[in-house]
């Protein structure tokens, strides 16, 4: 294939990375602007990321996003991974596309639904709104995109592995846990970076089911916006664009990679 | 089986009234849904056998293995593992092991966890385990590859390696799900010995599921010929070969030629088979009684049908025809034979004579002959 760079792909590749990467330069650029004005460049400093470090307000606000993000994600994986388990193995039973249609479908509702809805229940069974709520939310919203995950990881496996554990005397836990598990682990790792970086940076959703005594980054960012642009922000935002940039660039290094070697690992162990 | 004198008795349980079956199947039936994979089926499979399941895809020779295995309950009939009903009894507490057709070795481990993985969840003590393993690694030959995980080594000692943990936890009865489906024929041939010398050495009792008739003939002790989910015949494989019981088995097993036609009984058992106008009859010597008039098969492996270019003197049968095809496929060649109405019969010779010197070629005039015990008289 000897595919001519012309200039017409030149051209469109240009504008297409222009246009979903220019805003996010501008802003981490000016986060190490001297200056307070944020449009006005005043030479090269790091000190608002200093500046940011000192204030009390937000530090608490990263610690609530960071502890949401860890659990939210580790209970999303576990029932997620279930989901995924179910709607794989269990072959046909009554219900069974209503079920998994129900568990994707959460992918495509509006945020504000979610968050909404959510609202109402916990106003419904009369539950304090604060750290907690926040953590059940993301549960909710990201548990489907674990389950996406790892289905089509389980989508792809070879069912007599698992047989092969019965028949060697594995109770099926045991075929599970020892087999399975270890085979899909890459698509575990990465279903729980997917919703780890949709935890981080959910602003909607933890509107609706936050309590005045729980604030997560983006909605302190947002808040913080609208008295006006400062280039503390500027500088929160370039370490959130880092973590998510990292967070998803190793979940699909580790579910494009591993998963591909695995799978080829898999292939040879059962085929010639 | 105990005696190691030089005439080795006939290993033949099947025929000792006294002998008891390790498994029974009683009047299995096995249905998915309206689909019948197995249809009142009856079966007695006994110790140290090789047993081949033969039949074309979709025939129920899996559904009926995966049975024995525990991943598939008979709808009605019981199945007896040394007279036990094994149908409540969960795939992971029974005495069978299995070997998968896609060997489904597990890719995470080690050949030697692969081994060991069955025996850790036996009530083997953990000191033990390390000798068996060993012990079966030795068995399949692949101690330089303890270490190496699956799809480090080739496609025969991955088959070796799933053979070595199907048989380390010493099941009464070892499955065989088209074991050597995956090899090529070399290796395959290789391997059919090396399996029927471990059934020997270890005296299991084998169940192996095939659609190569040929590998069925080689390893097993019995084979049974199945079709939509019936048994068709079970028998030796000589006598498979030999005796066949229907138009199917013949059919399947090996190359046949079925020449259909009008039987009459000729006396000292014999029968005159009218098969075309203005032809000879041929003479045949059926199993049973054959009544005047019947509709019946007659089916002649083609290695027993005799090719000349002169009428021979003496044999029962001869039919004139014209070469139509010869496949040449070095150490023996077919010839397809035009003979009245333009049916085909197939005649095999082996090739004893340089090509250069064959005398016969196409569209020569030959006579076909065989004696009138060569073939099988088949009601239809």
């Amino acid at each position: 294939m000897n595919r001519r760079f012309s200039w017409f792909n030149a051209t469109s590749i240009t504008l297409g990375f222009a246009f979903l990467y220019l805003p996010m330069i501008i802003l981490v650029t000016f986060s190490f602007n001297e200056s307070k004005l944020v449009t006005v460049w005043a030479g090269f400093s790091t000190k608002w990321y200093g500046e940011l470090f000192r204030d009390q307000a937000f530090l608490n606000a990263a610690w609530v996003t960071l502890k949401v993000a860890v659990i939210s994600s580790t209970v999303a994986t576990v029932l997620g991974t279930m989901a995924a388990y179910v709607i794989v193995r269990a072959g046909r039973f009554p219900g069974r596309t209503m079920f998994s249609g129900m568990i994707y479908a959460p992918l495509v509702m509006p945020e504000v639904i979610t968050g909404l809805a959510m609202l109402l229940l916990f106003i419904t069974i009369g539950l304090d709104r604060g750290v907690f709520t926040i953590i059940l939310a993301h549960i909710t919203f990201t548990m489907c995109f674990v389950s996406v995950v790892v289905s089509s990881r389980l989508a792809t496996f070879d069912r007599s592995l698992e047989e092969a554990a019965l028949d060697l005397g594995c109770t099926p836990f045991d075929a599970f846990k020892s087999v399975t598990l270890p085979i899909i682990a890459p698509a575990v790792v990465s279903g729980w970076l997917l919703a780890f970086t949709l935890s981080l940076d959910d602003l909607v959703i933890s509107q609706f089911v936050a309590g005045p005594s729980a604030t997560t980054l983006p909605m302190k960012i947002f808040s913080s916006v609208r008295l006006g642009v400062n280039p503390q922000i500027n500088a929160l935002s370039t370490i959130l664009i880092s973590i998510v940039t990292v967070g998803v660039i190793s979940a699909s290094l580790i579910s494009k990679r591993s998963i591909a070697r695995q799978r080829a690992e898999e292939l040879a162990a059962v085929r010639t | 089986m105990d005696q190691q004198s030089a005439n080795r008795p006939v290993f033949a349980p099947w025929n000792d009234p006294n002998e008891k079956p390790l498994i029974r199947f009683q009047n299995v039936t096995k249905k998915f849904g309206e689909f019948i994979a197995i249809d009142d089926l009856t079966l007695d499979i006994y110790r140290r056998e090789f047993f081949a399941l033969l039949g074309p895809s979709g025939c129920g020779k899996t559904t009926l293995m995966r049975m024995l295995a525990g991943f598939e309950k008979p709808t009605t009939g019981t199945i007896l593992l040394d007279g036990q009903d094994i149908a409540p009894i969960p795939p992971n507490r029974r005495a069978t092991n299995m070997m998968f057709q896609s060997y489904a070795l597990f890719p995470h481990l080690s050949v030697w966890d692969n081994i060991a993985f069955g025996l850790k969840r036996s009530d083997m003590p953990a000191d033990k385990i390390g000798a068996r393993v060993e012990e079966m690694l030795r068995l399949v030959r692949l101690e330089k590859f303890a270490k190496r995980k699956p799809h480090q080594i080739s496609g025969g000692q991955r088959q070796r390696v799933a053979l070595a943990r199907s048989l380390a936890k010493a099941p009464k009865l070892l499955l065989l799900d088209e074991p050597l489906g995956a090899l090529d024929k070399k290796l395959r041939q290789d391997t059919q010995f090396e399996l029927m010398d471990i059934q020997e050495k270890t005296g299991t009792t084998f169940v192996i599921v095939t659609h190569d008739q040929e590998e069925a003939m080689t390893v097993a002790s019995r084979v049974a010929v199945m079709d939509h989910g019936r048994m068709i015949q079970v028998d030796t494989p000589d006598r498979i070969y030999e005796t066949p019981n229907s138009v199917y088995v013949a059919d399947f097993i090996g190359d046949v030629n079925i020449i259909e036609g009008t039987a009459a009984p000729k006396g000292e058992g014999m029968v005159a088979i009218a098969w075309a106008e203005g032809q000879p009859e041929i003479a045949a010597t059926p199993a049973g009684q054959v009544a005047k008039g019947a509709r019946v098969h007659f089916a002649i492996r083609p290695e027993k049908v005799a090719i000349t270019t002169e009428k021979p003197e003496g044999r029962a049968n001869a039919i004139e025809g014209a070469v139509h095809d010869i496949a040449y496929l070095g150490n023996i060649s077919t010839y397809k034979v035009e003979v009245a109405g333009g049916r085909m019969i197939k005649a095999q010779v082996a090739n004893d004579r340089r090509i250069s010197r064959r005398d016969i070629s196409w569209d020569d005039r030959v006579w076909l002959s065989f004696t009138d015990t060569a073939g099988v008289v088949l009601l239809s």
